[in-house]
């Protein structure tokens, strides 16, 4: 837990309008920044200023390079699921996000009897052959405090967008 | 896609700094000039390998609110069920799967009352069970894609 967990940035007005400019991606230029602010009617240093106070907060993560899973050979994205002991989940969940296939490992709720599965882990790789191993590494590390687990692949991505901010 | 576009994603996932010219960086350490840099970044963009170059918002500490929500979808209505539900803005990432349940998206909302709105108004204009699955602990996670 980091401090900042129950911490919240509200955004003013120039920052809504900073996210609103961004969030589906910057402009690629030598200075980006001073591009963002000429566009936006702002001056480079209260863009920077903004954008580094964000980072700082953790409303941005990182300014980074997001890439496609699929155009780069990725084409096997498993998400497994796994229904574990309630009492373990935390502490298992915890190592299940250390293993190196793994890039995303959240608790869920449970919504049973159609969904019994209380822990995610995001599973990638090459080929759905290269996941299985992946998630048998998984099931292994877990041992008899997973009750049972599946694989969802995914056959089609429908909608990929970075946060929208409306109005 | 070569060795140079290969470096430039693996190191560029990290992030760069918020300074004037943020690239230099990457650019003294390949030998290229910070133009180049950026062209190559805009051809990835443009060729669909990277999905995008900028800020990776989180919304809850925006004040908002994510969810990941599932629903069982019979096949005769996907394609329609689909149109309805990235109608919504808020609707970020959606994704086709293999299982039952065979829709997944990522809800991302300003406001925290914003998410239950959403799910019951698709229930409403789907006549369709909607499951919400909120992340209750993220687990930490040490790597990024490597290409």
């Amino acid at each position: 837990m980091t401090p900042w967990d129950d911490a919240c940035h509200k955004p003013d007005p120039v920052d809504r309008a900073i996210i609103r400019a961004t969030q589906g991606g910057m402009p690629l230029s030598v200075r980006p920044y001073h591009t963002l602010a000429e566009s936006l009617g702002l001056s480079p240093s209260e863009v920077m200023s903004r954008l580094q106070r964000m980072q700082d907060n953790g409303a941005i993560r990182r300014i980074a390079a997001v890439p496609q899973h699929y155009a780069l050979g990725i084409h096997a994205n498993g998400m497994s699921v796994w229904d574990v002991d309630d009492a373990r989940v935390d502490e298992l969940g915890e190592q299940v996000g250390m293993l190196d296939c793994v890039s995303h490992a959240y608790r869920r709720p449970r919504h049973p009897p159609q969904w019994p599965y209380n822990l995610f882990a995001m599973v990638h790789g090459r080929s759905r052959g290269e996941v299985e191993n992946h998630v048998a590494e998984i099931a292994r590390l877990l041992g008899n405090a997973c009750h049972r687990y599946d694989i969802l692949y995914s056959s089609r991505l429908l909608k990929k967008t970075g946060l929208r901010l409306g109005g | 896609m070569d060795a140079v576009d290969r470096t430039l994603i693996n190191e560029l996932q990290d992030g760069i700094p918020v300074a004037e010219r943020p690239f230099q960086g990457i650019a003294n350490e390949l030998g290229m000039t910070e133009q180049a840099v950026v062209e190559r970044l805009q051809g990835l963009v443009d060729a669909g390998v990277l999905s995008r170059f900028g800020p990776l918002y989180n919304a809850e500490r925006l004040g908002g609110a994510v969810t990941l929500a599932a629903m069982a979808v019979p096949e005769a209505r996907f394609n329609d069920v689909v149109e309805l539900v990235n109608g919504y803005p808020e609707v970020a990432h959606n994704y086709a799967r293999e299982h039952v349940l065979n829709m997944w998206f990522v809800l991302s909302t300003e406001r925290e009352e914003r998410i239950e709105e959403v799910l019951d108004d698709i229930r409403r204009r789907t006549d369709l069970a909607v499951y919400n699955m909120p992340r209750q602990r993220e687990f930490y996670i040490g790597l990024r894609l490597a290409v």
